[in-house]
């Protein structure tokens, strides 16, 4: 299996719902507004309006061309952030995901630079999800937010999913500051489909899983699948006349696909 | 006994057993420093790299910056004790240990900061345990832990029989002039080796350095290498270019030349070594220096015409800031060091001594011009001051703002710095020490600023991610100002154990000295035959 998704930016309507359900399906660390502006947010989905640089001319206001991108891990063929690794905290498995081990991480940050999409995030201060930080949103918010203070999500607002093992820590699992963290396509769904059908005595089906922003998307706008499978929804996308992958001349190889707006 | 010439002894030996209180204040402040910079250090180990100034994209800063410094320092001693070695420079004796003891501790110092930089300190061992060859960090441990273990065994092998000649010379009298407690005659002792100064051990002791000096240049041409390979290794736009390589081995040996200006001149003046760090090691180094920075001038200025040329979307705004962006200040800084640094070191050289004669090369007139400088520089940058505006009226002010008249300024005060350098050169062409000094001090805060200029606006000018700005915290500046001290109190207690000077290297080139001075001039060669017939031997 090669797991990809596509992205229809024609149906993408930059709700940002994909960015929450993945802040809530992986436990991704709430910040300080005060740290969010100095650009510490984790958001391992991302959707920010294009050019997102003053190095693209779009017109001047009222003749403006306003585009958004949502962008998650790319899980490259051939991705930079692995080749640097000096620890193999981040690695590519045989299905072709790129994932990230915070057991195993030294927090030397090569990964980080190298990726040139910049999906990958440090984790600068001790992860928080604690009353304060929520309390300091809810104020800028001017929102109440009753909440228990707890130094790890409160358990009935965190994903109870994790992969933890000897000395394996990866997807939703807290974990410690001074390392990187990134997207995984939901990896720990994954395992969770795998081990659904192998209780139940079948095999396991491509079909059977999603990460948690393509169940989420409103617009509908994001397909998963297998792209070893000719047949898969992504394979016959990836077809399409409108399909690209983000900065390809940087030569990663990307398995997020992209289609054009009309 | 091993036998030392009585001026060594005087000048060199003597002052290792006599602790001043100047030794103590120094070395007192360096702790000081080191303190403080060991508490900011446990407080962001505790609360985390966020109390650093770096951020998403910035993800590496002041510590990398340093690194690369340090490291760069390094190749000082490479190039002192083992190049000018296997070339047969005899100038290079009095200089050697300076050089070599600059590498050691640049090395400690810079592997410091990558420990200080890493999110997980305790986990420095997955390093071994789980290194992935193919990551360029680990071809950095590999050459980095190679250089320092041949730069330690090439520190300490020419201080053997020194070591020896200390352990013959100290006594264990409290009272007596070269009184050493029982540890530091330990120190020679297990130092020195059992080294008797016999035939055997000396043509044993020859053929290691021999071999040493000879492996230990590739490992330092490695060694900057592979550091910028970090870089160059990355689709980072302004780091992946080929020329990086050469270009940081250049600059190391650049810097590193700039420190051991700084570190030998520091020795000679404190331990008042003239007789033996003459002015001819500052004339040959400084030739070497002036090469040094001709080179770096001709990679940077490759380096950057690609990239202007190219104009690709997302390499041409990183050359940008540097140009005229952000990062300006800090891009024209270097280059005017540099220009400083070339100046100082050619100039007064070139200048005639009937030069001093003219009127115009005074160093009054240079403060003059300084000043008008300064003054108009400061009507350049800064936007309608009060003095400013008190002055001018508001037309002028407004001329101001042009930018035909705005480059009419920055060459008037370019013309005037001309006249600054004119003005002193005939001061510094009588004191060529300080003028070395001078350029070394702008070469490496020069280097420092490369580095910067090198790691921070690709940093901060990233793909797909907004553009960031940059700003150091006090925790990084006081891990910098701490690792200097480091480096200076390694420095310091280093040279009250051992002599700064190779005793036995500089006594070696008495004797080859004297015996050359027998010899009979040879014929000369054909080729001089014209100069020599036209002009005689006179010089």
């Amino acid at each position: 299996m090669r797991w990809s998704m596509v992205i229809d930016l024609d149906k993408c309507v930059a709700c940002q719902g994909c960015s929450i359900a993945c802040r809530f399906e992986n436990n991704t660390p709430a910040v300080k507004p005060s740290e969010a502006l100095k650009g510490r947010a984790v958001r391992w989905n991302d959707v920010f309006p294009m050019p997102i640089n003053p190095t693209e001319v779009t017109g001047e206001y009222p003749n403006v061309q306003t585009r958004y991108l949502t962008r998650p891990c790319m899980h490259c063929d051939n991705p930079p952030c692995i080749k640097v690794c000096p620890v193999q905290a981040t690695f590519k498995d045989e299905e072709g995901l790129v994932r990230q081990n915070y057991a195993r991480c030294i927090g030397c940050r090569f990964c980080t630079v190298a990726c040139p999409y910049g999906v990958r995030y440090f984790n600068w201060h001790v992860p928080e999800w604690s009353v304060e930080t929520l309390h300091d949103f809810a104020w800028q918010n001017r929102t109440s937010l009753p909440l228990p203070a707890t130094s790890v999500p409160a358990p009935e607002y965190a994903n109870p999913d994790r992969i933890e093992g000897e000395g394996d820590l990866e997807g939703p699992a807290i974990r410690p500051k001074g390392v990187v963290e990134k997207c995984t396509f939901c990896v720990h769904r994954l395992q969770k489909a795998r081990a659904r059908a192998e209780a139940e005595g079948r095999a396991f089906r491509a079909d059977e899983y999603v990460p948690a922003c393509v169940q989420t998307c409103t617009g509908k706008a994001r397909f998963f699948g297998d792209l070893d499978d000719p047949r898969s929804t992504v394979s016959l996308l990836a077809k399409s006349p409108r399909a690209f992958r983000l900065l390809e001349d940087v030569g990663t190889h990307p398995k997020v696909i992209y289609l054009r707006e009309w | 006994m091993l036998k030392v010439d009585h001026r060594d002894k005087e000048k060199l030996i003597d002052p290792l057993f006599r602790t001043g209180p100047r030794f103590q204040l120094a070395a007192l402040a360096f702790l000081a420093v080191i303190g403080w910079g060991v508490y900011m250090y446990l407080r962001q180990l505790i609360l985390g790299l966020g109390e650093t100034g770096m951020t998403r994209p910035t993800y590496w800063g002041v510590y990398m910056v340093n690194f690369i410094f340090f490291i760069g320092i390094s190749h000082a001693g490479t190039l002192i004790s083992a190049i000018l070695r296997v070339t047969g420079a005899e100038w290079r004796r009095p200089i050697t240990r300076v050089a070599e003891a600059v590498t050691a501790f640049a090395l400690v110092v810079g592997t410091l900061q990558i420990i200080v930089d890493m999110g997980r300190p305790d986990r420095l061992i997955f390093v071994i345990l789980h290194g992935r060859l193919q990551s360029p960090i680990l071809w950095d441990v590999v050459s980095v832990t190679a250089y320092f273990l041949g730069s330690v065994t090439y520190l300490y092998l020419p201080l053997m029989p020194d070591a020896a000649i200390l352990r013959d010379y100290c006594t264990d009298a409290p009272a007596g002039r070269l009184y050493a407690p029982a540890w530091q005659r330990t120190l020679y002792t297990v130092l020195a080796l059992g080294w008797r100064g016999t035939r055997a051990q000396w043509e044993r002791l020859e053929k290691a350095i021999a071999v040493m000096a000879v492996f230990i240049i590739p490992v330092a041409v490695s060694v900057h290498t592979i550091i910028s390979w970090i870089l160059a290794t990355t689709v980072q736009p302004g780091w992946h270019s080929s020329i990086f390589g050469p270009y940081f081995v250049a600059g190391a040996i650049f810097s590193g030349i700039g420190a051991l200006f700084i570190a030998m001149t520091a020795v000679r003046k404190v331990l008042g070594l003239e007789q033996y760090i003459a002015e001819r090691q500052y004339r040959n180094l400084g030739l070497l220096f002036v090469t040094m920075n001709a080179i770096w001038a001709y990679f940077t200025y490759a380096e950057h015409l690609s990239i202007a040329a190219g104009q690709q979307t997302e390499e041409f705004p990183v050359l940008a800031s540097k140009l005229w962006g952000e990062f300006a200040p800090g891009f024209w800084a270097m280059i005017g060091l540099m220009v400083v640094a070339f100046w100082v070191l050619v100039v007064p050289k070139l200048l005639p001594a009937s030069a001093a004669r003219v009127p115009v090369f005074r160093p009054r007139y240079a403060l003059a011009s300084a000043s008008v400088a300064a003054v108009t520089g400061f009507v350049l940058v800064s936007s309608q001051p009060a003095p400013v505006s008190l002055v001018l009226a508001a037309a002028e002010r407004a001329a101001l703002t042009e930018p035909a008249i705005r480059t009419l300024g920055w060459a008037f005060i370019a013309l005037l710095m001309i006249g600054v350098g004119l003005g002193v050169s005939p001061w510094l062409k009588a004191r060529p020490v300080t003028a070395s000094v001078i350029a070394a001090a702008c070469v490496v805060v020069g280097m420092w600023l490369e580095r910067w200029n090198i790691i921070v606006p690709t940093m901060t000018h990233p793909r797909l991610i907004p553009y960031a700005v940059y700003q150091p915290t006090l925790t990084e500046v006081s891990l910098t100002a701490a690792s200097l001290a480091l480096f200076g109190l390694m420095f310091l207690v280093f040279f009250k154990l051992f002599p700064a000077v190779s005793i036995w290297e500089v006594a070696e080139g008495r004797v080859i000295e004297e015996a050359q001075s027998k010899i009979v001039i040879p014929a000369p060669e054909p080729s001089e035959m014209k100069r020599l017939r036209r002009w005689g031997t006179r010089h």
